[in-house]
């Protein structure tokens, strides 16, 4: 128990990959039956938004993307999945709702780990601290306009928020590629589990638990 | 000792290792002070990229956690290794080579988070690029720091080397597994689960032996008498080995990870409090009848006072990982407060015990001035104590408004005094420090005086474990 070897084979590696056997290998294990998307079979087409985000900011959208096509759209999603993850986004904003302390009210359907087998969850976001409220359920919760406002200043429509403002996502007072990205990402977070998209997808609340 | 041509000790890489420490504390304090501003909407650097809040954040936990305490830690371990194995480490140009990649990998990831590079996974943010080098210095360092722990493999060791070659074990195992599997292999639910295990088994698997292994040695070596019970060390020991690793899932509760994985997180966390509480009755007997000490021995009130937060800490512990804690506690400021706790009250407290008893030793004079030494102490405690309460309270109140479906904007308004009482907590620990900074910087430049040579007692620890 006191010996070089013991401690090193017994506690190092054995505990280690004890630990790892059971709290990683066998819930990944598990969780691997369910089929990993990429986001070419989870987004076929560009969402509404990013059209919307097309007309209501041509110029901008042209110098960002051109085209509002669906290849572009992905580019939208990854793109803004990496600036979320440069700015840190997720160390104040959660990406999953609990079926505990009314979670299912205040945000919407509680989150089900289908919705994550996908690459834009690799890496996940799950998040640990919620200063500013849980971003899973965002979709359609507000206006592109109103990101647009809040993403430059928050306190323009939140006035007691203390989110830093963005105004590197703009040229000037005008979005340039990481805002209109990132409008497109919030936007899109969830908008597979709002409740028309459930009622007109059936196989996903399916598989919800 | 120190006029020997080749000295057990090389001090100059112990003393660059605590200048290097400080130097990072103090980047990580004052990042973590502007990102607490934010939440006072008073800052500084409104929409400046390069010093965004959400990267700032970033820069005071890296700072703190790689830049303070690892580079602490890795002076004590040059200090102490030898000692205990009577073994010289492998090389003294390794030490420098391992001395200024660190501080160079450091900096690179400093500069990475800032300039929007950081990856998603929590306590390794560390751009995806510096990983492959920080593993590089991490097997140096276990090159290096373990040749002298081979050497002397022969009889059994000292429990501070058990946490340290476990440790050596762990940490690059750690490391590879929580930067690359979520990063690149396995999504959602399943990524997290092994993000869990990351965060966890760095703060278990890394941090804390050499944090127990340190106070196994310095507090023998302060009270010049054995610790209390060897049995009680080899159940710490073992209870940490084996029950550690298991509760990576406690840091997504509630979440689509399998509820198999969760129970058994609640149940291995709880398991870990206990074995936490024979290092703690460890600890306590072995100062019983010698607390008078604490009046005269600066070091050891740190670790006297680290080791009171420490029983804090995990007493709460095996309160929050359970579900019902978890439905009004989780994402808000209470678990914040818990990790200051344990990263500054306890592991930092302990360093700083550990650099106000070797400081002296490194420069061969008396500290410059005792009553620093003390101020530090007593507004660190206080401010440390102040920041814990506060946002513990404040945990409670969002997670309880939260609950209660109040508009979203009402639990940032309720937050906002306990967020002005955090910053002002925050400036006491950095002020604590800077006078600490100050009063190490003037010790080594003063002159020496006749008749102060540090003499080196004995290794009184090492008498303890035969």
């Amino acid at each position: 128990m006191e010996r070089l070897a013991t401690i090193a084979l017994g506690a190092g590696l054995f505990c280690f990959v004890l630990a790892g056997v059971l709290t990683g290998v066998l819930p990944v294990a598990h969780l691997s039956r369910i089929k990993y998307k990429t986001l070419a079979e989870i987004a076929p087409e560009p969402s509404s938004d990013f059209l919307d985000l097309a007309h209501r900011y041509p110029a901008e959208f042209t110098t960002a993307f051109g085209a509002p096509t669906t290849d572009k759209f992905h580019e939208a999603l990854r793109f803004a999945r990496d600036t979320y993850i440069a700015e840190a986004c997720w160390h104040c904003h959660s990406q999953f709702t609990r079926p505990v302390s009314n979670e299912d009210v205040r945000f919407g359907k509680v989150s089900y780990a289908a919705e994550y087998m996908n690459e834009m969850f690799l890496p996940h976001l799950f998040g640990t601290r919620r200063v500013g409220p849980d971003l899973i359920r965002e979709s359609g919760r507000h206006g592109n306009d109103w990101h647009t406002a809040h993403f430059y200043d928050p306190a323009i429509v939140v006035p007691s928020s203390v989110m830093p403002r963005y105004t590197w996502f703009y040229d000037g007072e005008r979005p340039n590629k990481k805002a209109l990205s990132m409008i497109t990402y919030v936007q899109w977070l969830g908008s597979w589990a709002t409740p028309e998209a459930l009622a007109r997808k059936p196989e996903v609340a399916h598989v919800a638990p | 000792m120190s006029d020997n041509p080749s000295p057990l000790v090389e001090r100059a890489v112990v003393k660059a290792h605590f200048i290097a420490a400080f130097a990072f504390f103090f980047i990580g304090l004052f990042a973590g002070l502007l990102y607490a501003l934010q939440f006072s909407r008073i800052y500084p650097f409104p929409g400046v990229e390069l010093l965004s809040p959400g990267r700032v954040r970033m820069l005071h936990t890296n700072g703190v956690a790689y830049g303070f305490l690892l580079n602490a830690f890795m002076a004590c371990l040059y200090w102490v290794v030898p000692r205990l194995t009577g073994q010289r480490v492998l090389s003294r140009k390794l030490s420098w080579v391992i001395f200024w990649v660190y501080q160079a990998v450091l900096l690179l990831v400093a500069g990475g988070l800032l300039g929007g590079l950081a990856q998603a996974i929590e306590w390794g943010e560390t751009p995806i690029f510096t990983d492959p080098l920080v593993l590089l210095g991490v097997a140096l360092l276990i090159v290096n720091v373990g040749t002298p722990i081979l050497r002397s493999a022969s009889r059994n060791l000292y429990v501070s080397l058990w946490y340290f070659s476990a440790m050596m074990v762990w940490t690059p195992l750690v490391y590879a597994m929580g930067n690359y599997v979520p990063q690149f292999f396995v999504p959602g639910a399943g990524g997290a689960a092994v993000t869990g295990l990351y965060i966890h088994d760095l703060v278990g698997l890394s941090i804390t032996p050499l944090g127990w292994g340190l106070m196994y040695y310095f507090v023998p070596v302060i009270l010049k008498r054995p610790i209390w019970s060897h049995t009680l060390s080899l159940a710490g020991f073992w209870g940490l080995a084996f029950f550690y690793p298991l509760n990576g899932v406690h840091h997504f509760f509630w979440s689509p990870i399998p509820m198999y994985a969760q129970y058994g997180a609640v149940m291995s966390t709880i398991a870990v409090e206990i074995v936490v509480f024979t290092v703690i009755v460890n600890f306590f007997m072995t100062i019983k009848g010698n607390t008078g000490m604490l009046r005269t021995s600066m070091p050891l009130r740190w670790f006297y006072v680290g080791m009171v937060n420490y029983f804090l800490t995990c007493f709460q512990c095996a309160f929050q990982t359970t579900l019902t804690f978890q439905k009004i506690i989780h994402f808000s400021d209470w678990v914040v407060g818990h990790a200051h706790l344990v990263m500054f009250g306890v592991f930092g407290f302990w360093l700083i015990g550990a650099t106000v008893y070797l400081w002296p030793k490194l420069v061969g004079k008396p500290w410059w001035s005792e009553t620093l030494n003390a101020w530090n102490f007593w507004i660190s405690t206080i401010g440390v104590a102040v920041m814990f309460i506060d946002l513990m309270a404040a945990g409670l109140v969002q997670g309880y408004l939260w609950e209660s479906l109040a508009p979203w904007e009402k639990s940032l308004i309720s937050s906002m005094p306990f967020w002005h009482i955090r910053s002002m907590a925050g400036i006491c620990i950095t002020a604590g420090q800077m006078l600490q900074a100050f009063n190490m910087w003037m010790t080594a430049r003063q002159p020496a005086r006749a008749g102060t040579q540090a003499t080196e007692p004995l290794p009184a620890a090492r008498a303890a474990a035969g």
